[in-house]
């Protein structure tokens, strides 16, 4: 079995540097690249009974609208590089979910971009890398 | 659609023929004594020497005669029409019969019978259950390929919004004042029971809900009403009662879940600002027109964000009351023994209660199913809308729901005004919303502003929960269409001028009636259906102990 790496994306240039960076050294480890697209969902929320009935079509076309305008480009591009490329649709927390999917799959690094906003919205909101880098069970790289 | 009408029709019959039933032996027994009694508890009681004491606003009411002298124009004339419908829906659903020198509302015993059986079939599945509950509530077993979907938290939650309103600040302290300290011990009792019967009707409406060709889902008891029954062999009878549950849900919808809370809505509004002098004291109907325009940009208009900001607020009021219920509570600490020991003794020796002993109990009884709709079959509707492969799960979190919406909130209101104005013959003429509000401003003398301003959020988020519920009795009898949810959404923005316009005492009389006959054919579906649902549970449980269903969070834990 081959070494497994993570890319996490958000749709943002950042993200796609990060994964661009990760193809290249996934190729080189001859590992397999996972691009990981995590959609913000908190099974805590409030909603009305209209929203819930409509969840799971809600839930259908947001992985569908992740797949195609962000996913599968991405794939598409880095696929020539050299090692396997697959993307990945999940709800959940970003940071607790691209650590257990890294969990899952053996995963030897995540890499992710950041933000790069600063500021009151950083702070009071934190953002996806620096949770990350805080809590990941395996080693991360940040791409500014 | 020849045979939807047909079924319509059948269900009409239905309900007609339980009413003529029902009412004609009522008026043959007695009919000034039911009807007193009836005028009685909604109005609120005449207390010899205490003067008298009204529902929920604590204004004095006028009588009914000198309001339909006093309101000139529309609202009159809404009074008019409405009350004698009122009367006799009434007195067919709250049929009661003397029971050891008490009035035992026969439908109220429908359902704690109801309810201490599914505790006693289900194993005290009440207490067992608790546990796991909790845990599903947490996330512990939801897979995260499922991410995304409704949580059991959140189906949790939008159930709670439906039940938790006026009733559990307004409605406690006229218990108290009916029947004193010890009706909250039997409120709280039948709190406990009516867990079980919410776990066995909501496992039944995720078992039987309709998936939609287009991904959404339908469920509730006229679901697993006509499925289940039809499973059993008996399908005729399933969609009879399927229909008389949706026929009942859709007037429920109109009453408890709207014209009710829009009326609490309007008298709390009139109380802060200025009362009697208010502007608005004799103007219900434009009142009406606002609120119905508010919901009907919200449930007509599509604009989620008002309904998303309530759903938000409304879990925050109601931590807040509770935690103002607490700091009151932490001020009269010396007196909770006390008020606790009362709680207790007057459970069996009531002092000064109408019909003694069984009386305070079936005053508890009646007050938690009113609020927490244990056996109503309501929540099964919002609680269909997770999405689980076991159905038992979901049954499970919504026993949560009576033990949050009775067993804390509406014990804690009680202790409240237990330990402040109770016996202080100084507020004699306040109840409700007014009595929890004097009780609190004892304490802390600006709470009654937010008070107030949560019964109107709580009321409005009541109200969007039961558009819901009635939308889906009025889809299950005429289809899931584009029209038929307009018009229904319309009728509904229209009752809510009504409830603001027509008197309490009426708008009571009909929600409390048609809430109850929902009870009918939900309690009915539960005893015929208990058994596939304790076949499940057996199997559920037997399967959470074994390890084949998988607590993801442990097993994260075991991983890291």
């Amino acid at each position: 079995m081959s070494e497994v790496m993570i890319a996490g994306v958000d749709g943002s240039e950042p993200g796609k540097r990060a994964a661009e960076f990760a193809a290249n050294f996934a190729s080189a480890h001859n590992a397999k690249l996972l691009i990981v697209y995590v959609i913000e969902w908190s099974p805590f929320t409030f909603n009305t009974p209209e929203e819930n009935e409509q969840r799971h079509n809600r839930r259908e076309q947001e992985i569908e609208t992740a797949n195609t305008s962000i996913l599968q480009p991405l794939v598409e591009k880095l696929s020539g590089r050299g090692a396997s490329v697959e993307g990945l649709v999940f709800h959940g927390h970003p940071a607790k979910m691209l650590n257990s999917i890294a969990l899952d799959n053996g995963a030897s690094q995540i890499f992710i971009g950041r933000t790069g906003g600063s500021g009151i919205s950083q702070l009071l909101f934190g953002s996806v890398a620096s949770n990350l880098v805080q809590t990941a069970v395996v080693p991360v790289t940040v791409i500014p | 659609m020849k045979s939807r009408i047909k079924k319509i029709l059948i269900g009409i019959i239905c309900l007609a023929g339980v009413s003529a039933f029902m009412t004609l032996p009522a008026q043959a027994q007695n009919e000034e004594r039911v009807l007193s009694s009836a005028q009685q508890w909604v109005t609120g009681i005449e207390v010899p020497g205490l003067g008298y004491r009204s529902w929920v606003t604590g204004i004095q009411p006028p009588s009914t005669v000198e309001v339909a002298e006093e309101v000139a124009g529309i609202d009159a004339l809404v009074d008019k029409i409405m009350s004698p419908i009122n009367a006799v829906i009434y007195n067919a659903v709250f049929f009661s019969v003397p029971f050891l020198g008490s009035d035992l509302k026969l439908v109220v015993a429908w359902l704690v019978v109801g309810a201490v059986f599914c505790t006693i079939y289900f194993g005290l599945v009440n207490f067992r259950g608790f546990g796991q509950a909790l845990r599903l509530v947490r996330g512990d077993y939801s897979h995260p390929k499922d991410h995304g979907e409704v949580s059991h938290f959140q189906a949790l939650a939008t159930a709670l919004s439906g039940t938790v309103g006026v009733g559990n600040i307004g409605a406690v302290p006229i218990l108290i004042v009916l029947g004193g300290p010890g009706a909250v011990f039997w409120m709280i009792v039948a709190g406990f029971l009516g867990m079980s019967s919410k776990f066995c009707e909501c496992t039944l409406g995720v078992k039987y809900r309709n998936e939609n060709p287009d991904g959404s889902v339908s469920g509730g008891p006229m679901y697993s009403l006509k499925k289940g029954l039809a499973q059993l062999g008996k399908p005729t009878l399933g969609k009879v009662l399927a229909v008389f549950f949706s026929i009942t849900v859709i007037f429920g919808c109109l009453g408890a879940g709207n014209m009710f809370q829009a009326n609490q809505a309007y008298v709390q509004f009139v109380n802060i600002t200025g009362g009697e002098n208010s502007f608005l004291s004799d103007k219900g109907w434009l009142f009406g027109l606002v609120f119905a325009i508010l919901v009907a940009i919200v449930i007509l208009g599509g604009i989620k964000s008002i309904a998303r900001v309530t759903e938000k607020v409304v879990p925050v009021m109601a931590i807040l009351y509770l935690i103002g219920a607490l700091v009151v509570l932490f001020i009269n600490a010396d007196r909770i023994p006390f008020a606790v020991a009362s709680i207790f003794s007057h459970a069996f020796s009531p002092q000064g209660v109408t019909g003694g002993f069984v009386g305070v109990l079936i005053l508890g009884f009646q007050r938690a199913a009113f609020s927490n709709e244990a056996g109503i079959g309501s929540a099964a509707i919002a609680h269909s809308a997770v999405r689980t492969k076991e159905p038992v799960t979901e049954g499970l979190v919504s026993l949560l729901e009576p033990f949050i919406d009775t067993v804390v909130i509406c014990t804690i209101t009680a202790l409240v005004v237990l330990t402040t104005v109770y016996g202080d013959p100084s507020v004699a003429h306040l109840s409700g919303v007014g009595l929890t509000s004097e009780a609190m401003m004892r304490s802390v003398s600006w709470f009654p502003t937010p008070l107030a301003i949560a019964v109107v959020l709580f009321a409005f988020s009541t109200m969007i929960s039961w558009a819901y519920y009635g939308l889906k009795g009025w889809t299950y009898c005429f289809g899931e269409s584009k029209g038929a949810d307009i018009s229904f959404k319309l009728i509904f923005c229209l009752f809510v001028i009504i409830g603001c316009s027509i008197p309490l005492a009426s708008v009571l009389d009909f929600s409390d009636a048609m809430i109850f006959a929902m009870a009918i054919p939900n309690i009915l579906g539960i005893y015929f259906l208990a058994p596939i649902v304790k076949k499940e549970m057996k199997s559920y449980f037997a399967r959470v102990k074994s390890g084949e269903i998988v607590n993801y969070r442990e097993l994260e834990k075991a991983k890291s």
